[in-house]
């Protein structure tokens, strides 16, 4: 593990001056991710800005009957919150379906947007690799991809600088991405506000970025609208085994039914693509008509037209079109 | 980089001085002599390394002991730290709950704060009504809680009424 400085702020603004000024530095939040790529040498900072308890750790209220969740507050403590179980059972449930009882305890709200892929090749600093080492390839292509994405990725050969086809890992993202939720940014230039589904980017031609942000801002909060159907929904995860693991598929949906007919519906999706991925395709082709196993997997189908599997992926296009279909029908009869 | 810290754990505290990035489960068992939890992956997969971190179970191994300043570490001698054993380890003797032992220690702390966690009613992965927030640990509950713990030896089948006989004892299991 590379030699690095550990610094403490007594405020956000004094953290964001500190990464400011180290080009090679990095927040610290749970550390869960981070530390362990540290240790891997696939993360190299020679700054870590502890930044762990020093945005809000408080889940509040806000005016419209949504919640502003602080950056700090554990995903544990968030799965945990009586307004997240309440108002937003998908939210819980993505949550709890994600890594292990230690973890949650540890890991941040803000850090767990932030957490890299889980790809194998980015973890393993033998193998080729365009996001952690820019332009060196992707060894995923060719090699090892059934966990990888099918949707939004980047496939032009091996050799290629722009080829990347890993996945984000975060179950909560997902369901922050059906949720329209926004991301309180602070930078240098002071306060932005990112709606999250401008947070996370595809690979494009750059695979080593995987968000929007830019070095040295820090999260510091995130807020939920209110959204009161979101009272039916549901987080279903498919993973190879039963618990503690990453998802080969996820589905997070809400459904708001005006008698048999969709009023509104929202569905995004993990475990396919670079980013949590938004089904509007599928959503758009929904709203309005009939509340119908058939119509859910049209939809389904029609939001799955833009896959592009490779080898030892394809299962996962009829295994989320499944899904997806599975649990809007589920949602259809426990709003019945 | 050095950096001079204060560690509590098991109720002593122990002034070091610790390169920046040596781990709190490192600093344990490498500087202050406390082997309780174990080192299995090193990489917060195992759960051997499992304590209670101001009464949160946490992967010790992820921790880096630098930020651990100012805060309780409780590992599982830590919970007999009067000499008598904690109900969690009687009831992995009785149950015969572990062979070669290795992970025990993390089972132990991870158990305890499971044990904690439902008393919060905290809801898992397979709690059937999120809003209830009360929580039975069936023997489900339990094997969702306690999946953060690998047992090579696969003791699981007399780990989990090992837990269970304490969560009866503390009211969250009928």
């Amino acid at each position: 593990m590379r030699e690095f400085r550990y610094e403490k702020a007594t405020d956000p603004a004094g953290a964001v001056a500190l990464l400011a000024g180290a080009p090679e530095g990095a927040y610290l939040g749970g550390g869960t991710n981070l530390v362990d790529l540290m240790r891997l040498g696939v993360a190299t900072p020679d700054v870590l800005v502890d930044v762990r308890t020093l945005t809000s750790t408080e889940v509040e209220d806000l005016p419209d009957g949504g919640l502003r969740i602080g950056a700090a507050v554990p995903n544990a403590d968030l799965a945990g919150e009586r307004r997240v179980r309440e108002r937003y059972p998908l939210l819980a449930q993505a949550l709890l379906a994600g890594a292990s009882g230690q973890l949650r305890n540890r890991a941040t709200t803000g850090g767990n947007l932030l957490q890299r892929t889980r790809c194998t090749y980015f973890t393993d600093t033998s193998m080729p690799c365009n996001k952690r080492e820019p332009g060196s390839g992707c060894g995923a292509v060719n090699g090892f991809h059934r966990n990888l994405a099918v949707l939004g990725a980047t496939v032009e050969g091996a050799d290629s600088p722009h080829t990347c086809i890993a996945t984000h890992p975060s179950d909560m993202a997902v369901a922050l991405r059906a949720l329209d939720a926004s991301v309180r940014v602070l930078g240098a230039d002071g306060e932005r506000t990112v709606p999250i589904g401008d947070l996370h980017r595809l690979p494009g031609d750059d695979p080593s970025r995987d968000t929007t942000l830019a070095h040295g801002e820090l999260i510091t909060g995130i807020d939920v609208p209110a959204l009161p159907w979101a009272t039916r929904s549901r987080y279903r995860k498919v993973r190879d085994r039963a618990s503690y693991a990453f998802a080969l598929v996820s589905v997070a949906a809400a459904l708001d039914l005006d008698g048999s007919t969709v009023r509104d519906v929202r569905i995004a999706l993990g475990g396919v693509a670079h980013v949590p991925w938004r089904a509007t395709v599928a959503e758009d082709a929904l709203r309005g008509g009939p509340a119908t196993e058939a119509a859910f997997a049209a939809a389904a189908e029609a939001e799955l037209a833009a896959a592009r599997p490779l080898t030892d992926n394809a299962f996962k296009v009829p295994m989320v079109t499944n899904m997806i279909t599975r649990t809007l029908v589920q949602l259809a009869e426990a709003r019945a | 980089m050095d950096r001079q810290i204060t560690l509590q754990v098991d109720g002593a505290q122990t002034p070091l001085t610790v390169d920046t990035r040596t781990s709190l489960l490192d600093a344990m068992r490498e500087r202050l002599g406390t082997t309780s939890a174990k080192k299995g992956c090193d990489h917060g997969q195992c759960g051997a390394c499992t304590v209670l971190l101001d009464g949160r179970r946490v992967n010790s191994c992820l921790v880096l002991a630098v930020t651990a300043e100012g805060q309780e570490v409780t590992t599982s001698d830590g919970l007999a730290a009067d000499g008598t054993p904690h109900a969690l380890h009687e009831a992995f003797v009785d149950h015969d709950a572990y062979q070669c032992g290795y992970c025990t220690p993390g089972q132990i702390t991870s158990a305890a704060g499971v044990l904690a966690e439902a008393a919060q009613g905290w809801p898992s992965a397979v709690t059937e009504d999120l809003v209830a927030g009360t929580t039975e640990l069936t023997d489900a509950e339990i094997r969702e809680r306690m999946s953060g713990n690998l047992c090579r030896c696969a003791a699981y089948a007399n780990i989990v009424p090992a837990v269970a006989d304490v969560a009866t004892e503390q009211g969250v299991r009928a």
